[in-house]
């Protein structure tokens, strides 16, 4: 559970396309070992909300704090830099690419024997990295060798998550891990989501599927036309409660959760 | 594929074992280079069967020297089809690269290799700045070439002048061409070559098997050796029987073999194919995917340069049909023939030097049965179909197989 101070940290984070206002005065946290369910209805800014942590949309205003200091995240590279790993929705391998391939986009193995000049890949080094880290999260993909395409959803959901904790990360983003899977292979991902946090990562889960957000998350933060919407402590609040924060209806009975909320926070 | 379609796939394997499947793999691109051997030895039949002279040593090694510029242009082309882009100014970069390097060479006694360099640095030029322009403003690469195309050709007949033709008479230019090496040189090749893949092959499995990887028999690796030592040998053995290895095949030889090293065993290769299988994968992953598309347009001019030069050394001219003609639509049917995608991520840099094989081998089939041009457009342009829709038929099956 949360300790000390939160990991990453937004203050009044503000975002517009156009004449939309995607994000409005955002404050947002999450902290080590900790599952934050992020929820709220189509375009209600979940998703911009995670781009402008990973650096793919920069936030217009407002002040994002990682471990404590002020940080500027312009560019994906500046997030990864940081320790922020983002698994997306659209799950962003490349089917072409086998599975020690895609873990390893971006970040390859050098080999260090003669071919270093060339930038020559280890791929040893790389599939016994894979190995490893797929049997400690207890993924299992009949061959490290195939092709992504080939594999499931939900083995690309799992590669996809795996592939982010390869940079030892702090922070792990993702949005709608468990959409388009089916149960079984939802349990494996929410499974596999269990484990990141006993990594002591902070966790942040996107997701439309309360059920999925209720087995796992420790809070719910929720999101209504870009502006926070209501938290609750997971174990306390029930899903009528964040459904009417979702869809805006009972907005006095949400106020009063934002002040209990708040009230929980000064006592931590 | 859902576990009940994939227990019917695997019965169906059981009661019908391996044909079909090895059929499925042919058509589907796994074993392409199957695929395309199979190709050549069935044009090797019809053609030697309607004349005698096909298979023989001088006409064999007749087609490894009029495939060299087209090999090499390929060996760039690969690599704008691996990002599945399309470059169609590749034809006319080759005929303006070899003008400046002849202008240079005969108008201004330039030194061969500063005017080779000259060329080459012309070819890198014209494709890092089509890569740009097309990274940079998001146009279409096949518009950007195309107007390429159109300027270089235009460019070309402007640094001709008016001669409309330049001998080249340097010795070291038109060598690249025209050098044969003697009987014990060729056979030095042949063990160097040999030697070379076997320590690499042996290092390799050395390397897995100190990783304690457990599925690591060596017999894979011992028949791949076998069948490469085997083609050099007959290879060379055919080639020093007429004239002697060309210079000019080693030349494309070492280049594709250094270019499929750069896109299978680099990162910036994995870069490549990374971009080309999914472009926003790619820059979320961190890579630089506009540097990584300038940089293959480079290559792709510079590759052109190359194959420019060698076509004006075998000519011993430049001139204004320099790299015009069918040049730039064979040297891009040749890898896709060969089984390199053009939908992007797939493919590899020997299909430059296969499908420049088998693209040679018809021209030269034909020309060997004194067939009309008419004739030979028409199959030129029924090989290049049957490419495209050979690609096309594989990428379906794939999808409809789950690998897209």
């Amino acid at each position: 559970m949360a300790t000390g101070t939160p990991l990453l940290e937004l203050e009044g984070v503000s975002k517009r396309f156009g004449p939309v206002q995607a994000l409005d005065r955002v404050d947002f946290a999450v902290s080590a070992g900790e599952v934050v369910g992020l929820v709220g209805d189509n375009g209600a800014g979940k998703s911009t909300l995670v781009k402008a942590i990973a650096g793919i949309n920069p936030p217009d205003a407002g002040m994002i704090r990682f471990e404590g200091e002020e940080v500027r995240i312009s560019k994906p590279q500046d997030a990864t830099a940081l320790g922020i790993a983002t698994v997306y929705q659209d799950l962003a391998l490349c089917d072409n690419l086998d599975v020690v391939a895609n873990l390893f986009l971006g970040r390859e193995q050098i080999s260090p024997g003669p071919g270093r000049a060339s930038r020559q890949l280890d791929e040893v080094k790389m599939e016994h990295e894979t190995a490893d880290l797929l049997s400690n999260l207890a993924v299992t993909i009949p061959s490290l060798r195939s092709e992504v395409g080939t594999l499931s959803g939900g083995q690309r959901q799992q590669v996809a998550v795996a592939r982010s904790l390869l940079g030892d990360p702090k922070v792990v983003l993702l949005d709608e891990p468990t959409a388009a899977l089916g149960v079984p292979q939802t349990k494996q991902v929410l499974e596999l989501i269990r484990r990141l946090r006993e990594r002591k990562l902070g966790v942040v889960v996107i997701s439309h599927n309360l059920a999925d957000v209720f087995a796992i998350a420790d809070r719910v933060f929720v999101l209504r036309l870009g502006q926070a919407a209501g938290e609750f402590q997971a174990e306390e609040a029930t899903e009528e409660h964040v459904i009417a924060a979702i869809t805006g209806i009972g907005e006095g009975r949400d106020k009063n959760h934002e002040n209990q909320q708040s009230e929980e926070g000064e006592k931590a | 594929m859902s576990a009940s379609e994939a227990a019917t796939a695997d019965e169906a394997a059981e009661r019908r074992p391996t044909t079909s499947e090895t059929l499925r793999r042919i058509v589907q691109g796994d074993l392409s280079s199957v695929r395309v051997v199979l190709g050549l030895v069935l044009i090797a039949v019809i053609f030697q069967i309607q004349e005698d002279r096909f298979l023989s040593a001088q006409n064999l090694t007749n087609l490894m020297l009029q495939i060299t510029t087209i090999g090499l242009i390929s060996v760039g082309i690969v690599y704008v089809l691996l990002l599945g882009e399309i470059d169609l100014s590749v034809g006319a970069v080759s005929g303006l690269s070899a003008a400046v390097m002849a202008v240079l060479s005969v108008k201004h006694g330039w030194n061969a290799y500063l005017a080779i360099a000259a060329a080459v640095a012309v070819g890198a030029a014209i494709g890092c700045l089509q890569g740009s322009l097309f990274s940079r403003f998001v146009v279409p690469s096949f518009v950007v070439t195309l107007a390429g195309l159109l300027a270089w050709e235009g460019a070309l007949l402007q640094v001709l002048g008016q001669t409309g033709s330049l001998n080249i008479t340097d010795p070291k230019i038109t060598g690249l061409a025209n050098i044969f090496y003697s009987d014990t040189v060729g056979w030095i090749f042949a063990a160097v070559i040999i030697a070379a893949y076997g320590a690499a092959l042996a290092l390799g499995y050395r390397r897995r098997v100190a990783a304690g990887f457990d599925n690591t028999s060596p017999l894979p690796q011992i028949v791949r050796f076998v069948f490469v030592a085997a083609i050099v040998l007959v290879a060379v053995a055919i080639l020093n029987s007429d004239r002697g290895v060309p210079l000019a095949v080693m030349i494309l030889l070492a280049f594709v073999v250094g270019m499929e090293y750069v896109a299978k065993q680099t990162s910036f290769g994995r870069h490549v194919f990374a971009v080309g299988g999914n472009a926003e994968a790619a820059r979320r992953a961190g890579i630089r995917v506009n540097r990584v598309r300038v940089a293959v347009f480079t290559i792709a001019g510079t590759m052109a340069a190359i194959g420019g030069v060698m076509a004006a050394s075998r000519l011993f001219a430049v001139n204004q049909n320099s790299g015009g003609n069918e040049l730039l639509l064979l040297a891009i049917a040749g890898p896709v023939i060969a089984g390199t995608s053009l939908f992007g991520g797939r493919g590899s840099v020997w299909t430059a030097l296969l499908g420049a094989l088998v693209i040679g081998s018809i021209s030269n089939g034909m020309d060997l049965l004194s067939l009309s041009s008419a004739v030979k457009l028409m199959v030129t342009g029924g090989v290049l179909l049957l490419a495209v829709l050979v690609d096309a038929v594989a990428r379906q099956q794939r999808q409809t197989s789950g690998r897209v």
